[in-house]
């Protein structure tokens, strides 16, 4: 197409950006350079100190306000006359629906989450609209484009979840920093200012059962008359001592592993130090997130590591300080990485657990980082990716189909290159998203409930936000907040019957049908009965096959989600260096779209041996945090270079 | 790296960053001091990226007033004559760019770094020029190889949807790492002068055609005494005679820079296809920055994109012997 034809087609266009955070401050830039004339851009978010390093559009001024709508503000300013729409809304809501999309010539992703790009992919494919979707971490970068009919659409390959721990490694056998931290979280942190209500299995499993009858919520109970250093001290010598000795109780959990050390308060610190509070002058005003008992303990730089004793004396003092200044919160409080308290709380207690079991103590920067599930980003990658995204999306206006191309932008040249394209994919044939392939689900119809299936499946598996669950015609269930009062209390009591007991009994050889109305997906699962799971590969009871599932998939505990602008990792990359590395994979079905003469070479992507060749953040030698920092919010694409043939 | 701390403003601003380059490589920007020579959309590009990255200041030197085309591609200034009107770009790019990050300092240089005194280049860690003849970079270029401390050397141009980048770090040392450890690792860079005197039959196989058609076209700007982006379609058969007197001399096939390529630089004159000014423009940041913070494998020495196979390739032109 000439270029006459190809500046109409941008002037014509009218384009949805979905995110308007590193990438999408970028790509509206670009986009308003390039000619676009009508650009609508939906972000839930607000604006953070931590994002001003590269979403540029945005000053210290604007933090709190909405990105869309100050990303629209400062882009008019130099381009005064195109048009911008910015909705400050989760691209989730039900405004956004088949028909919204339809309005448009393509959705360009800035996403940071697994959840929402999915969502988008499947209304793409219900509006039939083509979708650019991308990713960045630190250095790395792809764009991807997909076109209902001609390439895979996102969901054909697997997408990795968030890496989940099995429950007793972080309750009991820890090996790695980041289950002291995912312990110290959602386990100890949640136990003590959380929801008291809520479950939460805590502590030892000693295996003979004979802690089942211990009262250890007592503990958790602050007496009236126990003030907060009695009460610090109590704590800290229940889960790092006496926690620690029932564990070792039972020689067989230790036979093959280290076995940790109890500490108590005693041996770590001298009493005076135990009772003296830090100094709080500086603190006497804030009440809020930035109080800080680091800082009241002279403890300053986020970067180093600090000692045994030094985490000890921050473990008390942030607890005293919540209780004292921010005691209204206990008991409904959530982990929030921008609390500075709870960060060092957190940090505390696991450089604690972590001595005890043997790990490598970490810096609060570096805790932090694994604790809020940060991703590094850098502003140099975003723009190259939203360039990319650009070029991309010209090349659909024009119906250009045959030139997309995904790039990948790597850190580490692989065969002189540093922006790679590769070919698109056909689809996956047995894509339950963009194909009708059915699913078959293995599960004991005796004794798993239709919640286990809603939510475990469901939900958590096929993505489904208001799903509509049939057997042939009939009705099972049906998620939403708008149903009628009788009918949503029916539909409860479905969910505790086990498979076997419900109105319309679903047994082996039954075939469920399940719908997301505003995804407009629509699935078949048929149902084959097993009386066995293992309980340690399938927590669940349940197992989904026909849905490519990623390589490591454990049921336990998980970092929760990450936020991140998240990038293609593969599973050994993830063993082999911090930096997502891309290797190489033949894919047995892998399938190409065309055959493009010029890409005749064969892109065969050796896993980098020197995997630390790269701009290492921090001194943060030990291996664990490599490993386990791919708590890359569930989107580590498997993005093996594919081979072309 | 000395004791300074970062303060807890740069700490927080910088937090996302720092978890890629670490707090070291932060400082060291923090101190360093970069000249970039010519704005348009791709040094525009670099600017906001460098600015962003925290660098300790950024000299800006374009007397150009604002111009339609000045505007192509440009976001740093806005779209109000009465704000723009008689006033040099870099005038009002550094306005903009101070805000992107207070904690840098820019600044906007009259004059034009050709008829620059050599030793105003020693102000700087890092000069970038683009717009400018080969004569000028080649000028510029030895000038910075002839101070006595190193300053890094880039040059950037981009043309129609294509472009190249050009670097000079001299002889650089850096600590690389590997699985086992940090390994010295030391680079010996050309300068632009002897990097294209280099004979073509010389290189490697499969060089990008890029690379041959930038040279083509630079000698023909030279012979005609016209800047990059001055020329036009009109110019078309004198550049293929061009190519193909260069291709004789050098013993090269006229099939390795493609009459559709010159062509198409040709054709868009002056103009740069805006989404490949954001490509080239952070991949110069990257590099800049891995420069400058001593980490990270610094690319040598050009890297070509082209927007119509998609690919950035780094190319290496320069003699063996000094690898």
């Amino acid at each position: 197409m000439d270029s006459d034809s190809k500046t109409e087609a941008i002037k014509r266009a009218k384009v949805l950006m979905v995110g308007a955070g590193g990438i999408g401050c970028e790509l509206l830039k670009t986009l308003a350079l390039s000619g676009f004339q009508d650009i609508h851009i939906i972000d839930m978010d607000t604006i953070e100190v931590s994002n001003l390093n590269r979403q540029f559009l945005f000053r210290q001024s604007h933090v709190g306000q909405s990105k869309a709508k100050v990303a629209r503000d400062v882009v008019l300013r130099f381009m005064p006359r195109i048009c911008i729409t910015p909705y400050h809304a989760n691209v989730k809501d039900p405004e956004f629906n088949v028909d919204f999309f339809k309005k448009f010539n393509v959705i360009l992703n800035g996403l940071d989450n697994l959840d929402a790009r999915r969502h988008v992919n499947r209304l793409c494919l219900a509006a039939e609209v083509p979708l650019v979707e991308s990713g960045t971490t630190g250095f790395l970068g792809q764009v991807t484009v997909h076109i209902k009919g001609r390439t895979e659409c996102y969901e054909c390959q697997p997408k990795p979840t968030p890496k989940t721990y099995p429950v007793c490694t972080i309750t009991s056998t820890p090996s790695k920093f980041v289950h002291c931290i995912v312990w110290a979280k959602d386990l100890l942190f949640a136990k003590l200012f959380g929801d008291r209500n809520q479950e939460n299995d805590l502590f030892v499993h000693t295996g003979d059962g004979s802690d089942s009858v211990k009262p250890t919520d007592d503990i958790f109970e602050r007496g009236l008359d126990e003030v907060p250093v009695q009460y610090g001290r109590k704590i800290y010598d229940h889960v790092f001592g006496y926690n620690i000795e029932v564990a070792l109780a039972n020689e067989e959990t230790w036979k093959n592993r280290r076995r940790p050390r109890p500490i108590f308060l005693g041996d770590v610190l001298p009493e005076k130090l135990i009772l003296q509070n830090g100094n709080l002058e500086k603190n006497c005003l804030t009440e809020d997130l930035s109080l800080s008992a680091m800082s009241s303990l002279g403890l300053n730089n986020p970067q180093e590591i600090w000692s045994l004793a030094e985490n000890s004396r921050l473990f008390l003092e942030a607890l005293r300080l919540f209780i004292e200044r921010r005691g209204k919160d206990i008991g409904s409080l959530t982990f929030d990485k921008d609390d500075q308290l709870a960060i060092e709380f957190v940090t505390a207690a696991a450089n604690i657990r972590a001595s005890s079991f043997g790990i490598p103590l970490h810096s609060l920067f570096d805790a932090k980082g694994i604790a809020g599930n940060i991703v590094h980003a850098v502003a140099t990658t975003n723009a190259i990716i939203a360039g990319l995204i650009v070029i991309e999306a010209i090349k659909v206006l024009e119906a250009d189909f045959q030139n997309c191309r995904m790039t990948y932008c790597l850190e580490h040249p692989c065969q002189k290159m540093l922006l790679m394209p590769v070919e698109p994919f056909e689809a996956n044939k047995s894509c339950y998203v963009c194909s009708e392939t059915p699913l078959l689900l293995e599960v004991n119809t005796q004794t798993s409930t239709l919640r286990d299936f809603v939510d475990k499946i469901v939900k958590n598996k096929l993505g489904m936000s208001f799903p509509l669950i049939m057997q042939g015609a009939i009705l099972i269930f049906e998620g939403g907040d708008d149903l009628e009062e009788d009918i949503a209390a029916n539909y409860a009591l479905n969910l505790d019957k086990v498979l076997t007991a419900l109105p319309a009994p679903v047994t082996s050889g039954s075939m469920l049908t399940v719908e997301d109305l505003q995804q407009e997906l629509s699935c078949h699962i048929n149902i084959k009965h097993r009386e066995e799971f293992d309980e340690e590969k399938e927590p669940d009871r349940m197992v989904l096959l026909g849905w490519t599932t990623p390589e490591k998939e454990s049921q336990g505990v998980s970092n929760g989600e990450n936020t991140a602008a998240a990038i293609p990792a593969s599973p050994e990359a993830i063993n082999k260096s911090e930096e997502v590395e891309v290797t190489a994979e033949i894919s047995r079905t892998k399938r190409k779209l065309s055959e493009m003469t010029e890409v005749q070479e064969i892109f065969q992507i050796l896993p980098d041996t020197d995997a630390n060749n790269s701009m290492d953040p921090q001194e943060v030698e030990d291996n664990d945090y490599d490993n386990d920092l791919i708590v890359l919010d569930e989107n580590p694409e498997a993005s093996k270079k594919r081979r072309l043939q | 790296m000395d004791g300074e701390e970062l303060t807890a403003q740069q700490t927080a601003l910088y937090d996302r960053q720092i978890r890629v380059w670490g707090v070291d490589a932060q400082k060291r920007l923090s101190k360093a001091q970069i000249l970039v020579s010519g704005l348009n959309g791709t040094s525009v590009e670099f600017c906001k990226n460098i600015v962003l990255a925290g660098v300790g200041s950024l000299t800006l030197m374009d007397d150009r007033l604002v111009t339609e085309d000045a505007l192509q591609a440009n976001f740093l200034i806005p779209r109000d004559e009465t704000v723009y009107s008689g006033r040099s770009l870099s005038e009002l790019c550094c306005e903009s760019l101070r805000d992107f990050n207070p904690m840098v300092r820019v600044l906007a240089e009259k004059g034009d770094l050709a008829q620059c005194e050599m030793e105003f280049l020693d102000k700087f860690d890092v000069v970038v020029v683009t717009g400018c003849s080969l004569k000028t970079k080649i000028e510029i270029n030895e000038k910075c190889r002839k101070r006595a401390k190193r300053i890094a050397f880039y040059a950037i141009e981009c043309r129609d949807s294509c472009g190249e980048i050009f670097v000079d770090l001299q002889n650089y040392t850096y600590a690389q790492k590997k699985s086992d450890g940090t390994a010295e690792c030391h680079l010996s860079y050309p300068s632009l002068e002897d990097a294209i005197l280099i004979p073509w039959r010389n290189l490697p196989r499969k060089v990008s055609k890029l690379y041959f058609a930038m040279r083509v076209i630079e000698k023909f700007e030279l012979s005609e005494g016209r800047n990059p982006g001055e020329l036009s379609n009109f110019d078309l058969p004198a550049v293929l005679k061009q190519r193909k007197e260069l291709c004789d001399a050098q013993s090269l096939n006229e099939s390795h820079v493609p009459e559709t390529l010159l062509e198409r630089i040709l054709v868009a004159g002056p103009m740069l296809y805006p989404p490949v000014c954001p490509i080239l423009g952070g991949i110069l940041g990257q590099e800049v920055i891995k420069a400058i913070s001593g980490k990270g494998d610094p690319l040598k020495n050009f890297f070509y994109f082209d927007a119509a196979d998609g690919k950035g390739v780094i190319e290496d032109i320069s003699n063996p012997s000094s690898i």
